[in-house]
């Protein structure tokens, strides 16, 4: 059965339309990344899957449970952490995840037992009776995340969680979302397309309260597989040159690059889509007395998936 | 709604009240004030009781309780930890109840201190015990009511400074509509309703030692007014 089930949902915010029917659907055990621009509707989706907030229409089941008639059951297998990760300054590491364990209900006597677990996955141990207001912004998103997961539950949701962390302490928050998503599953909105990328099994855009595109990375690839181009440098009369590549079929478009070397021009080749050419190119070339020195594929990455299905005003 | 879950919330903001600075101030305040206040008409009547300290009490509650109540909700609003408390497997009544009792809890805390002034009394002179127990209750159930008060008007607000402000008129209110110089102004006919409504009224008249089951009833039908509408607009908040 499926972790998050998303049928149809519509939120307004007074006249706004935040969600304009959105509907997808959460394997257990995936990792799957919420990916879209600002104000695209990643938190106000997600703070209706934690029963933050009620929806104007749609249905929506997390760990198999209804979130407007049984948002209780939905909130004991959930774990949320909101964005810009509020927290309790005031208290220590220590304090906050009891607090965070009562609060979940777990039994007094495997509280103990389960904080000094979280501490050491999240790497909080030598932190743990300091003050949260005293701690850097990297160990509080530890806390943070330590507090989400303190009662082990079956679905994480983490809005922006490396957001304001150096490099160094975005790949540790990495790995780790990677290790808890062995066994969770977990829901990552972020718009920092790397992350995504590293993390998640599985990508949904979101733009302008709509679902974009969703596919696990190379499937989001293929979409625009036909921006995906061949570079070829190739010896010869350009003319020439450009003659050949317009009688192969499954071209689109030819551009010259700024590569030149002695006696040859680089070519930028836009192929129709899912059609491999390379093998025509080289013979045709090759044919008419040209001289092929380089040809390579350039693979679309995950930013042209991005801005092509997110773009706003149509090249 | 489970005491245990009740119990989590109540047992967090005591322990923030006396974590800050803000629970030791508070309680220096109201002992250093109400003491002044009471010896300063004391040495001057020269009389062994305490019905002139429970006359000031409504009006420096009217300042401290307020500033007890005005954090509760503003801040986690403003600081976001509202939706972790509301994405926690507790109802809002739960957490609107251990809200409450916590603060209810520290009234108490300061009422019992303050019984270093009812020993001294009884030190130095023969005081009269019922009117001092009367006047502890109605400290007591007055202040309950002050913060029930508190407690909800911080809920329609992330700022505290406006939960403050709006706390202390609307209890100032409250309190002036039992107020003689007011009472004098209207009409006859409304007189008993707004003497049955006024917080001052049923005070006096628990203070008085005259325990009437109304003067309870009204408090207690007061607070879970205030109560439920801070479930309530909890239930059906709108923002964010
Ligand atoms: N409480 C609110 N009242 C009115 N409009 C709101 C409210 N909350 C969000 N919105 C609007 O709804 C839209 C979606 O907001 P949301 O916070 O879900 O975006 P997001 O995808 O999380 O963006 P970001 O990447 O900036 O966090 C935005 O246009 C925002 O202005
Ligand atoms: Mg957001």
């Amino acid at each position: 059965m499926a972790a998050v089930r998303v049928k149809n949902l519509r939120k307004t915010y007074g006249s706004f339309e935040a969600l304009k029917g959105i509907s997808f659907e959460i394997e257990k055990g995936e990792i799957v990344g919420f990916l879209g621009p600002n104000g695209a509707g990643k938190t106000t989706t997600v703070k209706i899957l934690t029963c933050f907030m009620g929806a104007n229409e749609g249905e929506v089941t997390v760990a198999g449970h209804d979130c407007f008639s049984h948002p209780m059951e939905v909130r004991k297998r959930v774990g949320y952490l909101p964005e810009n990760n509020p927290l309790y300054t005031d208290m220590t590491v220590y304090a906050y995840l009891q607090y965070a364990a009562q609060l979940h209900d777990l039994p007094a006597d495997s509280i103990h037992g389960r904080i000094k677990l979280v501490a050491e996955e999240c790497g909080l141990v030598e932190k743990i009776n300091e003050l949260i207001s005293t701690l850097s912004k990297g160990y509080r998103q530890r806390v943070g995340l330590a507090a989400a997961m303190i009662h082990d539950p079956e679905v994480l949701i983490l809005d922006e969680p490396s957001v304001g962390l150096d490099p160094n302490q975005i790949i540790e928050i990495r790995q780790l979302i990677k290790k808890l998503g062995r066994e969770k599953t977990v829901i990552l909105c972020s718009h920092r397309l790397s992350e995504v990328e590293l993390t998640c099994n599985r990508v949904i855009i979101i733009d302008l309260g709509k679902i974009v595109a969703s596919g696990t990375p190379t499937q989001l690839r293929h979409l625009v597989e036909d921006h995906a181009n061949l570079r070829l440098t190739i010896r010869g009369e350009k003319e020439k040159a450009i003659e050949v590549l317009k009688g192969i079929s499954g071209i689109k478009r030819i551009e010259i690059n700024a590569v030149r070397e002695r006696g040859s021009k680089g070519y930028d080749i836009y192929t129709t889509k899912n059609r491999d050419i390379r093998s025509d190119i080289a013979k045709s070339v090759v044919a008419n007395g040209l001289e092929l020195l380089d040809m390579h594929k350039e693979m679309a990455t995950l930013e042209d998936v991005f801005s092509q299905v997110t773009t706003r005003v149509e090249s | 709604m489970k005491i245990r879950h009740i119990n989590i919330i109540m047992h967090k903001e005591l322990s923030s009240y006396t974590r800050s600075a803000f629970g030791t101030i508070f309680i220096v305040v109201f002992l250093v004030t109400s003491s002044w206040l009471f010896f300063q008409s004391f040495f001057l009547m020269n009389q062994s009781t305490m019905r002139d300290y429970f006359s000031i009490l409504p009006w420096l509650f009217l300042f401290l309780l307020p500033a007890i109540t005005m954090r509760l909700w503003a801040e986690e609003k403003k600081m976001g930890t509202l939706e972790l408390l509301l994405t926690s497997p507790l109802t809002s009544g739960e957490v609107v109840w251990g809200k409450f009792l916590a603060s209810l809890g520290f009234l108490t805390i300061a009422l019992i201190l303050s019984g270093v002034i009812p020993v001294i009394l009884f030190l130095i002179g023969q005081p009269d015990f019922g009117p001092i127990v009367g006047g502890y209750m109605g400290a007591f159930f007055l202040g309950a009511a002050y913060i029930a008060i508190g407690l909800f008007i911080s809920g329609l607000t992330d700022n505290q400074i406006v939960a403050f402000i709006l706390s202390v008129s609307f209890i100032l209110v409250l309190l002036a509509v039992g107020n003689d110089l007011f009472l004098n102004t209207v009409p006859e006919s409304i007189l008993p309703f707004l003497k049955s409504i006024s917080l001052k009224t049923h005070f006096e008249s628990i203070v008085r030692g005259v325990l009437d089951s109304r003067d309870f009833v009204y408090y207690g039908l007061f607070v879970l007014t205030f109560l439920y509408l801070n479930i309530f607009t909890l239930n059906h908040r709108k923002w964010r």
